[in-house]
Protein backbone atom coordinates (compact mmCIF):
# COMPACT_ATOMS: atom_id res chain seq x y z
CA UNK A 1 0.00 0.00 0.00
CA UNK A 2 1.47 2.77 -0.92
CA UNK A 3 1.83 6.04 1.75
CA UNK A 4 -0.96 8.84 1.35
CA UNK A 5 0.34 10.71 4.23
CA UNK A 6 3.30 10.36 6.05
CA UNK A 7 3.73 11.92 9.61
CA UNK A 8 7.29 11.29 10.75
CA UNK A 9 8.86 12.23 14.11
CA UNK A 10 6.11 14.87 14.38
CA UNK A 11 6.37 16.99 17.88
CA UNK A 12 4.75 19.87 19.52
CA UNK A 13 4.90 22.10 22.73
CA UNK A 14 2.45 24.39 24.75
CA UNK A 15 4.63 26.22 26.88
CA UNK A 16 5.26 23.35 29.52
CA UNK A 17 3.41 20.92 27.93
CA UNK A 18 4.42 18.42 25.53
CA UNK A 19 1.27 18.23 23.61
CA UNK A 20 2.87 15.66 20.96
CA UNK A 21 6.14 13.75 20.95
CA UNK A 22 7.90 11.63 18.33
CA UNK A 23 5.08 10.81 16.48
CA UNK A 24 5.15 8.79 13.58
CA UNK A 25 2.72 6.69 11.68
CA UNK A 26 1.35 6.45 7.68
CA UNK A 27 -2.23 6.35 6.05
CA UNK A 28 -2.61 4.17 3.27
CA UNK A 29 -4.21 4.97 -0.51
CA UNK A 30 -8.07 4.18 0.45
CA UNK A 31 -7.44 2.91 4.24
CA UNK A 32 -9.56 4.04 7.34
CA UNK A 33 -6.73 4.48 10.32
CA UNK A 34 -8.40 5.60 13.47
CA UNK A 35 -7.06 8.14 16.08
CA UNK A 36 -7.69 6.85 19.79
CA UNK A 37 -6.54 8.02 23.14
CA UNK A 38 -8.10 9.56 26.14
CA UNK A 39 -9.01 13.22 26.37
CA UNK A 40 -6.30 15.39 26.14
CA UNK A 41 -3.80 12.80 24.66
CA UNK A 42 -3.11 15.09 21.72
CA UNK A 43 -5.47 13.78 19.00
CA UNK A 44 -6.92 17.02 18.08
CA UNK A 45 -3.66 18.37 17.73
CA UNK A 46 -1.94 16.21 15.30
CA UNK A 47 -4.63 16.86 13.04
CA UNK A 48 -3.64 20.46 13.68
CA UNK A 49 -0.49 19.76 12.61
CA UNK A 50 -1.03 18.01 9.64
CA UNK A 51 -3.19 20.55 8.34
CA UNK A 52 -1.37 22.98 9.09
CA UNK A 53 -3.24 25.14 12.01
CA UNK A 54 -0.43 24.76 14.03
CA UNK A 55 3.33 24.96 13.15
CA UNK A 56 5.11 21.69 14.50
CA UNK A 57 8.50 22.40 16.59
CA UNK A 58 9.65 19.43 15.15
CA UNK A 59 9.42 16.07 12.21
CA UNK A 60 7.99 16.37 8.93
CA UNK A 61 4.46 15.87 7.45
CA UNK A 62 4.52 14.77 4.00
CA UNK A 63 0.94 14.40 1.71
CA UNK A 64 1.52 12.83 -1.91
CA UNK A 65 5.04 12.79 -1.72
CA UNK A 66 5.30 16.32 -1.13
CA UNK A 67 6.59 17.97 2.12
CA UNK A 68 3.81 19.94 3.92
CA UNK A 69 5.32 20.44 7.28
CA UNK A 70 3.94 24.08 8.65
CA UNK A 71 2.00 25.08 5.06
CA UNK A 72 -0.56 27.46 5.51
CA UNK A 73 -4.24 25.18 5.87
CA UNK A 74 -5.25 26.66 2.38
CA UNK A 75 -2.42 25.73 0.75
CA UNK A 76 -2.91 21.87 2.33
CA UNK A 77 -6.94 21.79 1.62
CA UNK A 78 -5.86 22.53 -1.92
CA UNK A 79 -3.31 19.47 -2.16
CA UNK A 80 -7.08 17.22 -1.56
CA UNK A 81 -6.33 17.09 2.17
CA UNK A 82 -9.58 17.69 3.57
CA UNK A 83 -10.47 17.98 7.59
CA UNK A 84 -13.85 18.52 10.06
CA UNK A 85 -13.57 19.86 13.20
CA UNK A 86 -14.58 18.62 16.82
CA UNK A 87 -16.67 21.18 16.88
CA UNK A 88 -18.65 22.53 14.26
CA UNK A 89 -17.65 25.69 12.08
CA UNK A 90 -20.54 26.16 9.87
CA UNK A 91 -20.82 29.42 7.93
CA UNK A 92 -23.75 30.05 9.68
CA UNK A 93 -25.26 33.04 7.48
CA UNK A 94 -25.01 30.76 4.33
CA UNK A 95 -27.12 28.22 3.26
CA UNK A 96 -26.29 24.58 3.15
CA UNK A 97 -25.49 24.31 -0.44
CA UNK A 98 -23.21 27.41 -0.27
CA UNK A 99 -21.28 25.95 2.53
CA UNK A 100 -20.69 23.60 0.24
CA UNK A 101 -20.04 25.34 -2.78
CA UNK A 102 -17.25 26.87 -0.31
CA UNK A 103 -15.59 23.37 0.16
CA UNK A 104 -16.17 22.66 -3.40
CA UNK A 105 -14.47 25.97 -5.41
CA UNK A 106 -11.75 25.93 -3.18
CA UNK A 107 -10.67 21.93 -2.87
CA UNK A 108 -8.25 19.78 -4.94
CA UNK A 109 -10.03 20.52 -7.97
CA UNK A 110 -9.87 24.42 -8.07
CA UNK A 111 -13.65 24.38 -9.62
CA UNK A 112 -15.54 27.07 -11.26
CA UNK A 113 -18.11 28.10 -9.08
CA UNK A 114 -21.31 26.67 -11.26
CA UNK A 115 -19.11 23.12 -11.67
CA UNK A 116 -18.87 23.68 -7.47
CA UNK A 117 -22.11 23.93 -7.22
CA UNK A 118 -22.91 20.44 -8.95
CA UNK A 119 -20.07 18.91 -6.36
CA UNK A 120 -21.67 20.78 -3.65
CA UNK A 121 -25.07 19.16 -4.70
CA UNK A 122 -23.50 15.70 -4.90
CA UNK A 123 -22.26 16.03 -1.66
CA UNK A 124 -25.05 17.08 0.16
CA UNK A 125 -26.98 14.50 -1.03
CA UNK A 126 -24.04 12.21 0.10
CA UNK A 127 -24.58 12.77 3.35
CA UNK A 128 -28.36 13.16 3.22
CA UNK A 129 -28.80 16.98 3.16
CA UNK A 130 -30.23 17.53 -0.23
CA UNK A 131 -33.76 18.48 0.93
CA UNK A 132 -32.01 21.26 3.12
CA UNK A 133 -30.03 22.88 0.21
CA UNK A 134 -31.59 26.22 0.80
CA UNK A 135 -31.32 26.30 4.72
CA UNK A 136 -29.60 28.10 6.06
CA UNK A 137 -26.68 26.33 8.07
CA UNK A 138 -27.78 28.03 11.57
CA UNK A 139 -31.18 26.29 11.55
CA UNK A 140 -29.67 22.69 10.92
CA UNK A 141 -30.12 20.26 14.44
CA UNK A 142 -26.81 19.53 15.60
CA UNK A 143 -26.52 16.37 14.19
CA UNK A 144 -27.20 18.23 10.36
CA UNK A 145 -24.26 20.77 11.19
CA UNK A 146 -21.93 17.12 11.73
CA UNK A 147 -23.34 16.00 8.19
CA UNK A 148 -22.87 20.02 6.64
CA UNK A 149 -19.44 19.73 8.09
CA UNK A 150 -18.58 16.65 6.75
CA UNK A 151 -20.50 17.83 3.46
CA UNK A 152 -18.26 20.59 3.17
CA UNK A 153 -15.22 18.78 3.34
CA UNK A 154 -16.45 15.74 1.02
CA UNK A 155 -17.27 18.50 -1.49
CA UNK A 156 -13.63 19.49 -2.00
CA UNK A 157 -13.56 16.18 -3.45
CA UNK A 158 -10.20 15.19 -1.06
CA UNK A 159 -7.87 12.42 -1.56
CA UNK A 160 -7.36 12.08 2.73
CA UNK A 161 -10.41 12.69 5.19
CA UNK A 162 -9.51 14.04 8.48
CA UNK A 163 -12.46 13.23 10.69
CA UNK A 164 -12.76 14.67 14.24
CA UNK A 165 -15.45 12.82 16.29
CA UNK A 166 -18.08 12.89 13.51
CA UNK A 167 -20.19 10.64 15.80
CA UNK A 168 -19.82 12.79 19.29
CA UNK A 169 -23.12 14.48 19.97
CA UNK A 170 -25.54 12.12 17.94
CA UNK A 171 -28.09 10.02 19.05
CA UNK A 172 -27.69 5.79 17.99
CA UNK A 173 -30.08 6.08 14.91
CA UNK A 174 -28.14 8.99 13.58
CA UNK A 175 -24.71 6.96 14.37
CA UNK A 176 -26.02 4.29 12.30
CA UNK A 177 -26.40 6.64 9.72
CA UNK A 178 -23.32 8.32 9.41
CA UNK A 179 -21.64 5.23 9.80
CA UNK A 180 -23.17 4.18 6.51
CA UNK A 181 -21.95 7.44 4.82
CA UNK A 182 -18.39 6.77 6.17
CA UNK A 183 -18.58 3.18 4.36
CA UNK A 184 -19.89 4.78 1.42
CA UNK A 185 -17.11 7.68 1.63
CA UNK A 186 -14.66 5.03 1.82
CA UNK A 187 -16.13 3.25 -1.42
CA UNK A 188 -14.91 5.70 -3.05
CA UNK A 189 -11.66 5.58 -2.48
CA UNK A 190 -11.10 8.28 -0.11
CA UNK A 191 -8.56 7.45 2.38
CA UNK A 192 -10.43 8.77 6.00
CA UNK A 193 -8.36 9.24 9.58
CA UNK A 194 -10.41 9.59 12.31
CA UNK A 195 -10.79 10.77 16.05
CA UNK A 196 -13.47 9.15 17.78
CA UNK A 197 -14.71 8.37 21.08
CA UNK A 198 -16.62 5.51 19.83
CA UNK A 199 -15.20 2.50 20.33
CA UNK A 200 -17.30 -0.01 18.40
CA UNK A 201 -17.86 2.33 15.51
CA UNK A 202 -14.44 2.86 15.38
CA UNK A 203 -13.10 -0.60 15.88
CA UNK A 204 -15.28 -1.87 13.27
CA UNK A 205 -14.57 0.92 10.65
CA UNK A 206 -10.57 1.22 10.55
CA UNK A 207 -8.20 -0.94 8.87
CA UNK A 208 -5.99 0.28 11.53
CA UNK A 209 -5.63 1.82 14.89
CA UNK A 210 -2.82 4.47 16.50
CA UNK A 211 -3.60 5.22 20.14
CA UNK A 212 -2.08 8.18 21.74
CA UNK A 213 -1.50 8.91 25.07
CA UNK A 214 0.02 12.29 26.36
CA UNK A 215 0.96 13.19 22.93
CA UNK A 216 2.82 9.57 22.45
CA UNK A 217 2.08 6.79 20.63
CA UNK A 218 1.06 3.57 22.61
CA UNK A 219 0.17 1.05 20.12
CA UNK A 220 -0.32 0.40 16.57
CA UNK A 221 -1.76 -2.07 14.97
CA UNK A 222 -5.39 -3.93 13.38
CA UNK A 223 -8.30 -3.17 15.97
CA UNK A 224 -8.10 -6.67 17.35
CA UNK A 225 -4.72 -6.76 17.85
CA UNK A 226 -4.59 -2.89 19.24
CA UNK A 227 -7.84 -4.45 21.81
CA UNK A 228 -5.61 -7.01 23.41
CA UNK A 229 -2.39 -4.55 23.95
CA UNK A 230 -1.97 -4.83 27.85
CA UNK A 231 -0.71 -1.02 27.52
CA UNK A 232 -3.61 0.37 25.77
CA UNK A 233 -5.60 -1.57 28.64
CA UNK A 234 -3.89 -0.20 31.24
CA UNK A 235 -3.86 3.61 29.46
CA UNK A 236 -8.14 3.04 29.75
CA UNK A 237 -8.45 1.62 33.03
CA UNK A 238 -11.03 2.59 34.26
CA UNK A 239 -12.69 3.05 31.17
CA UNK A 240 -14.24 -0.27 30.60
CA UNK A 241 -15.79 0.64 27.53
CA UNK A 242 -12.42 0.00 25.94
CA UNK A 243 -12.35 -3.73 26.66
CA UNK A 244 -16.03 -4.24 26.39
CA UNK A 245 -16.27 -2.75 22.94
CA UNK A 246 -18.49 -0.29 24.52
CA UNK A 247 -18.71 3.33 24.44
CA UNK A 248 -16.88 5.15 27.41
CA UNK B 1 -27.45 36.12 -18.91
CA UNK B 2 -26.50 39.33 -16.91
CA UNK B 3 -28.79 40.89 -18.49
CA UNK B 4 -31.83 38.70 -17.36
CA UNK B 5 -30.37 39.91 -13.72
CA UNK B 6 -33.28 41.97 -12.19
CA UNK B 7 -30.26 43.74 -10.29
CA UNK B 8 -28.51 45.09 -13.61
CA UNK B 9 -31.48 46.60 -14.25
CA UNK B 10 -31.71 48.12 -10.92
CA UNK B 11 -28.29 49.68 -11.13
CA UNK B 12 -29.13 50.74 -14.81
CA UNK B 13 -32.26 52.63 -13.23
CA UNK B 14 -30.51 54.29 -10.46
CA UNK B 15 -27.35 55.71 -12.93
CA UNK B 16 -30.29 56.64 -15.55
CA UNK B 17 -32.48 58.56 -12.52
CA UNK B 18 -28.96 60.47 -11.44
CA UNK B 19 -27.94 61.59 -14.91
CA UNK B 20 -31.47 62.72 -15.73
CA UNK B 21 -32.93 64.36 -12.95
CA UNK B 22 -30.62 67.59 -12.68
CA UNK B 23 -31.44 69.45 -15.62
CA UNK B 24 -30.46 72.77 -16.96
CA UNK B 25 -30.79 75.27 -14.26
CA UNK B 26 -31.60 72.51 -10.69
CA UNK B 27 -27.75 73.45 -9.46
CA UNK B 28 -29.10 72.80 -6.11
CA UNK B 29 -30.62 69.63 -6.32
CA UNK B 30 -27.14 68.20 -8.71
CA UNK B 31 -24.93 69.09 -5.60
CA UNK B 32 -27.23 66.85 -3.38
CA UNK B 33 -27.06 64.13 -5.97
CA UNK B 34 -23.63 64.72 -6.28
CA UNK B 35 -23.15 63.74 -2.79
CA UNK B 36 -25.11 60.93 -2.94
CA UNK B 37 -22.94 59.76 -5.96
CA UNK B 38 -20.17 60.06 -3.33
CA UNK B 39 -21.38 58.27 -0.23
CA UNK B 40 -22.81 55.34 -2.21
CA UNK B 41 -19.52 54.76 -4.05
CA UNK B 42 -17.53 55.12 -0.98
CA UNK B 43 -19.90 53.11 1.36
CA UNK B 44 -19.96 50.13 -1.95
CA UNK B 45 -16.70 49.94 -1.73
CA UNK B 46 -16.31 50.00 1.99
CA UNK B 47 -18.63 47.14 1.89
CA UNK B 48 -16.67 44.67 0.23
CA UNK B 49 -14.49 44.58 3.13
CA UNK B 50 -17.01 45.43 5.86
CA UNK B 51 -20.18 43.43 4.75
CA UNK B 52 -18.35 40.51 2.51
CA UNK B 53 -14.99 40.12 4.39
CA UNK B 54 -16.37 41.14 7.90
CA UNK B 55 -13.17 43.63 8.24
CA UNK B 56 -14.26 47.07 10.01
CA UNK B 57 -12.48 49.57 7.88
CA UNK B 58 -12.44 53.24 10.09
CA UNK B 59 -9.78 54.67 7.87
CA UNK B 60 -11.39 53.76 4.50
CA UNK B 61 -11.33 58.00 3.80
CA UNK B 62 -7.63 57.57 3.05
CA UNK B 63 -8.26 56.23 -0.34
CA UNK B 64 -10.17 59.53 -1.27
CA UNK B 65 -8.16 61.64 0.15
CA UNK B 66 -5.30 59.85 -1.10
CA UNK B 67 -7.07 59.70 -4.69
CA UNK B 68 -7.52 63.30 -4.20
CA UNK B 69 -4.08 64.74 -3.44
CA UNK B 70 -2.57 62.31 -6.60
CA UNK B 71 -5.12 63.57 -9.03
CA UNK B 72 -4.65 67.41 -8.25
CA UNK B 73 -1.25 66.95 -8.24
CA UNK B 74 -0.96 65.24 -11.65
CA UNK B 75 -3.39 67.59 -13.17
CA UNK B 76 -2.03 71.00 -11.28
CA UNK B 77 2.21 70.24 -11.50
CA UNK B 78 2.42 67.71 -14.32
CA UNK B 79 -0.54 68.90 -16.38
CA UNK B 80 -2.22 65.66 -17.24
CA UNK B 81 -5.58 65.47 -18.27
CA UNK B 82 -8.72 64.95 -16.04
CA UNK B 83 -9.52 61.53 -16.96
CA UNK B 84 -5.77 59.79 -16.90
CA UNK B 85 -5.00 61.87 -13.76
CA UNK B 86 -7.81 60.20 -11.78
CA UNK B 87 -7.58 56.84 -13.57
CA UNK B 88 -3.67 56.67 -12.51
CA UNK B 89 -4.70 57.82 -9.10
CA UNK B 90 -6.77 54.91 -8.91
CA UNK B 91 -4.36 52.46 -9.61
CA UNK B 92 -1.40 54.34 -7.40
CA UNK B 93 -3.74 54.23 -4.50
CA UNK B 94 -4.81 50.38 -5.01
CA UNK B 95 -1.28 49.34 -5.49
CA UNK B 96 -0.26 51.27 -1.87
CA UNK B 97 -3.34 49.60 -0.47
CA UNK B 98 -2.11 45.77 -1.58
CA UNK B 99 1.26 46.47 0.07
CA UNK B 100 -0.48 48.35 3.07
CA UNK B 101 -3.08 45.26 3.16
CA UNK B 102 -0.20 42.24 3.17
CA UNK B 103 1.09 44.57 6.27
CA UNK B 104 -2.43 45.40 8.79
CA UNK B 105 -4.76 42.28 7.22
CA UNK B 106 -2.85 40.05 9.30
CA UNK B 107 -4.74 41.79 12.01
CA UNK B 108 -8.27 41.09 12.92
CA UNK B 109 -11.37 42.51 15.10
CA UNK B 110 -10.53 45.75 17.02
CA UNK B 111 -7.18 45.75 15.92
CA UNK B 112 -7.51 45.49 12.06
CA UNK B 113 -10.29 48.58 13.19
CA UNK B 114 -7.59 50.58 14.84
CA UNK B 115 -4.78 49.77 12.14
CA UNK B 116 -7.33 51.47 9.12
CA UNK B 117 -7.25 54.68 11.90
CA UNK B 118 -3.61 54.24 11.75
CA UNK B 119 -3.08 53.74 8.23
CA UNK B 120 -5.33 57.23 7.65
CA UNK B 121 -3.55 59.40 10.62
CA UNK B 122 -0.21 58.47 9.16
CA UNK B 123 -0.60 58.95 5.38
CA UNK B 124 -2.31 62.46 6.85
CA UNK B 125 1.00 63.32 8.74
CA UNK B 126 2.97 62.75 5.39
CA UNK B 127 1.14 64.36 3.25
CA UNK B 128 1.25 67.71 5.90
CA UNK B 129 4.71 67.54 5.91
CA UNK B 130 5.24 66.86 2.23
CA UNK B 131 6.73 70.06 0.46
CA UNK B 132 5.48 68.99 -3.19
CA UNK B 133 1.87 68.62 -2.38
CA UNK B 134 1.72 71.61 -0.03
CA UNK B 135 2.54 70.60 3.19
CA UNK B 136 -0.44 71.66 5.40
CA UNK B 137 -1.48 74.13 3.53
CA UNK B 138 -2.98 72.21 0.47
CA UNK B 139 -2.69 72.81 -3.74
CA UNK B 140 -4.79 74.93 -5.15
CA UNK B 141 -5.58 74.47 -8.64
CA UNK B 142 -5.50 77.24 -11.05
CA UNK B 143 -9.11 77.86 -12.55
CA UNK B 144 -7.66 77.79 -16.27
CA UNK B 145 -7.59 73.95 -15.91
CA UNK B 146 -11.30 73.99 -16.12
CA UNK B 147 -10.92 75.49 -19.61
CA UNK B 148 -10.24 71.81 -21.56
CA UNK B 149 -13.54 70.92 -19.71
CA UNK B 150 -15.47 74.11 -21.50
CA UNK B 151 -15.24 76.15 -18.55
CA UNK B 152 -16.07 76.10 -14.81
CA UNK B 153 -20.18 75.48 -15.48
CA UNK B 154 -19.91 73.01 -17.90
CA UNK B 155 -16.98 71.03 -15.98
CA UNK B 156 -19.13 70.80 -13.08
CA UNK B 157 -21.41 69.26 -14.71
CA UNK B 158 -18.86 66.80 -16.81
CA UNK B 159 -17.88 65.44 -12.86
CA UNK B 160 -21.12 64.99 -12.14
CA UNK B 161 -21.07 62.68 -15.07
CA UNK B 162 -18.34 61.09 -13.89
CA UNK B 163 -19.02 60.62 -10.33
CA UNK B 164 -22.25 59.24 -11.21
CA UNK B 165 -20.32 56.58 -13.61
CA UNK B 166 -17.98 55.81 -10.85
CA UNK B 167 -20.94 55.13 -8.51
CA UNK B 168 -22.63 52.77 -10.88
CA UNK B 169 -19.46 50.77 -11.52
CA UNK B 170 -19.16 50.80 -7.91
CA UNK B 171 -22.50 49.20 -7.52
CA UNK B 172 -21.24 46.75 -10.23
CA UNK B 173 -18.37 45.62 -9.14
CA UNK B 174 -20.27 45.15 -5.99
CA UNK B 175 -23.07 42.82 -7.31
CA UNK B 176 -19.84 40.86 -9.56
CA UNK B 177 -17.84 40.28 -6.57
CA UNK B 178 -20.76 38.77 -4.69
CA UNK B 179 -21.78 36.67 -7.42
CA UNK B 180 -18.52 35.04 -8.13
CA UNK B 181 -15.84 32.36 -6.69
CA UNK B 182 -14.16 35.52 -5.23
CA UNK B 183 -16.96 36.63 -3.54
CA UNK B 184 -17.96 33.71 -2.31
CA UNK B 185 -14.51 33.27 -0.67
CA UNK B 186 -14.60 36.65 0.84
CA UNK B 187 -17.91 35.84 2.41
CA UNK B 188 -16.58 33.18 3.61
CA UNK B 189 -14.16 34.82 5.71
CA UNK B 190 -16.57 37.13 6.57
CA UNK B 191 -18.84 34.67 8.38
CA UNK B 192 -15.32 32.09 10.40
CA UNK B 193 -12.10 33.10 8.78
CA UNK B 194 -9.99 30.04 10.24
CA UNK B 195 -12.77 27.65 8.87
CA UNK B 196 -12.85 29.26 5.15
CA UNK B 197 -9.27 29.15 5.42
CA UNK B 198 -8.99 24.92 6.64
CA UNK B 199 -11.51 24.81 3.51
CA UNK B 200 -8.72 26.25 1.09
CA UNK B 201 -10.04 29.73 1.03
CA UNK B 202 -6.68 31.57 0.50
CA UNK B 203 -7.72 34.16 3.11
CA UNK B 204 -4.53 36.52 3.04
CA UNK B 205 -4.41 37.05 -0.77
CA UNK B 206 -7.99 37.17 -0.55
CA UNK B 207 -8.53 39.95 2.13
CA UNK B 208 -5.17 41.67 0.48
CA UNK B 209 -7.25 41.59 -2.93
CA UNK B 210 -10.79 42.81 -1.46
CA UNK B 211 -8.83 45.58 0.26
CA UNK B 212 -7.09 47.20 -2.60
CA UNK B 213 -10.14 46.58 -4.85
CA UNK B 214 -11.97 48.98 -2.54
CA UNK B 215 -9.33 51.50 -2.71
CA UNK B 216 -9.90 51.95 -6.43
CA UNK B 217 -13.02 53.35 -7.39
CA UNK B 218 -13.13 56.01 -3.93
CA UNK B 219 -9.42 57.16 -5.26
CA UNK B 220 -10.98 58.22 -8.73
CA UNK B 221 -14.43 59.74 -6.74
CA UNK B 222 -11.61 61.62 -4.23
CA UNK B 223 -9.74 62.60 -7.17
CA UNK B 224 -12.74 64.52 -9.59
CA UNK B 225 -14.45 65.74 -5.90
CA UNK B 226 -11.19 67.58 -5.29
CA UNK B 227 -10.66 68.47 -8.70
CA UNK B 228 -14.35 69.83 -8.66
CA UNK B 229 -13.39 72.27 -5.61
CA UNK B 230 -9.82 72.79 -7.04
CA UNK B 231 -8.48 72.69 -3.86
CA UNK B 232 -7.39 70.04 -1.42
CA UNK B 233 -5.93 70.18 1.71
CA UNK B 234 -4.73 67.33 4.52
CA UNK B 235 -7.61 68.01 7.23
CA UNK B 236 -10.40 68.20 4.23
CA UNK B 237 -8.32 64.87 2.18
CA UNK B 238 -8.45 62.42 5.28
CA UNK B 239 -11.34 63.62 7.70
CA UNK B 240 -12.49 60.51 9.42
CA UNK B 241 -15.94 61.80 9.88
CA UNK B 242 -16.61 60.76 6.34
CA UNK B 243 -15.31 57.64 7.25
CA UNK B 244 -17.43 56.90 9.72
CA UNK B 245 -20.57 58.24 8.39
CA UNK B 246 -19.49 55.71 5.17
CA UNK B 247 -19.31 52.94 7.63
CA UNK B 248 -23.11 54.44 8.98
CA UNK B 249 -24.20 54.29 5.55
CA UNK B 250 -23.49 50.57 5.32
CA UNK B 251 -24.77 49.82 8.66
CA UNK B 252 -27.76 51.42 7.93
CA UNK B 253 -28.23 49.93 4.19
CA UNK B 254 -27.17 46.31 5.42
CA UNK B 255 -23.67 45.39 5.36
CA UNK B 256 -22.97 42.71 3.27
CA UNK B 257 -26.02 43.10 0.83
CA UNK B 258 -25.37 44.74 -2.71
CA UNK B 259 -28.77 47.29 -2.91
CA UNK B 260 -28.14 48.23 1.10
CA UNK B 261 -25.06 50.89 0.79
CA UNK B 262 -26.67 52.68 -1.89
CA UNK B 263 -30.46 52.80 0.42
CA UNK B 264 -28.53 54.03 3.14
CA UNK B 265 -26.23 56.58 1.43
CA UNK B 266 -29.60 58.20 -0.38
CA UNK B 267 -31.18 57.69 2.95
CA UNK B 268 -28.22 59.44 5.03
CA UNK B 269 -27.85 62.07 2.38
CA UNK B 270 -31.51 63.22 2.71
CA UNK B 271 -31.07 63.08 6.83
CA UNK B 272 -28.27 65.08 6.59
CA UNK B 273 -29.80 67.75 4.22
CA UNK B 274 -32.83 68.02 6.48
CA UNK B 275 -30.58 68.12 9.44
CA UNK B 276 -28.01 70.95 7.74
CA UNK B 277 -31.06 73.42 6.99
CA UNK B 278 -33.07 72.82 9.96
CA UNK B 279 -33.02 75.32 12.69
CA UNK B 280 -33.28 73.05 15.71
CA UNK B 281 -30.49 70.82 14.18
CA UNK B 282 -28.04 72.31 13.10
CA UNK B 283 -24.29 71.08 12.85
CA UNK B 284 -25.68 68.26 14.73
CA UNK B 285 -25.68 65.32 11.63
CA UNK B 286 -23.04 63.55 13.66
CA UNK B 287 -24.57 63.10 16.55
CA UNK B 288 -27.65 61.81 14.85
CA UNK B 289 -25.22 59.72 12.89
CA UNK B 290 -23.61 58.19 15.94
CA UNK B 291 -27.34 57.61 17.75
CA UNK B 292 -28.23 55.98 14.35
CA UNK B 293 -25.15 53.71 14.11
CA UNK B 294 -25.60 52.36 18.07
CA UNK B 295 -29.54 51.69 17.05
CA UNK B 296 -28.32 49.80 14.48
CA UNK B 297 -25.91 47.69 16.04
CA UNK B 298 -27.88 47.03 18.93
CA UNK B 299 -31.38 46.49 17.17
CA UNK B 300 -30.81 45.69 13.24
CA UNK B 301 -27.02 44.73 12.68
CA UNK B 302 -28.68 43.66 9.48
CA UNK B 303 -29.84 46.76 8.36
CA UNK B 304 -33.36 47.89 6.79
CA UNK B 305 -32.33 45.34 3.43
CA UNK B 306 -31.47 42.79 6.14
CA UNK B 307 -34.68 43.37 7.67
CA UNK B 308 -36.62 43.33 4.19
CA UNK B 309 -35.02 40.39 2.70
CA UNK B 310 -35.73 38.23 6.59
CA UNK B 311 -39.44 39.70 5.91
CA UNK B 312 -39.76 39.04 2.42
CA UNK B 313 -37.03 36.33 1.59
CA UNK B 314 -38.20 35.96 -2.44
CA UNK B 315 -36.97 39.40 -2.43
CA UNK B 316 -33.32 38.05 -1.78
CA UNK B 317 -33.37 35.75 -4.11
CA UNK B 318 -34.31 38.44 -6.66
CA UNK B 319 -32.21 41.39 -5.79
CA UNK B 320 -28.85 39.99 -4.67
Amino acid sequence: MNALLEVDDLGKRFGGLQAVAALSFTVGEGEILGLIGPNGAGKSTVFNLINGVFTPDGGRVAFRGSDITGQAPYRVARLGLARTHQIVQPFAGMTVLENCTVGACFGREDLSLARAREAAREAAGLVGLENRLQAPALELTIAGKKRLELARALAARPALLMLDEVLAGLNPTEIAHMIGILRAIRGRGVAILMIEHLMQAIMSLSDRIVVLNSGRKLSEGPPAQVARDPAVIEAYLGDPGMVQGRAP
Amino acid sequence: MILRRPFFWLIALTIAVFAAAPRGADVELRESLLLAAVYITLASNLNLMLGYAGYVNFGSIVFFGLGGYFCVYFMGTLGWGLVPAALVAGVAVSAAALVFGWGILRLRGVHFALATIGVNEGVMAFVTNFQPWGGSTGIYLSPELFQPLGGPRQALWIIYYLLVGIMGISLYLSYFVKRSKFGLGLLSIGQNEDAAAVLGVPTPRYKALAYSASAFLPAIAGGLYFFKGAFIQPADAFDLTLSTEAIVITMLGGQGTIVGPALGAYLYEELRGWLLTSETFANFQLVVAGVLLLLIVQFAPDGLMGFFYRRWPRLRRLLE
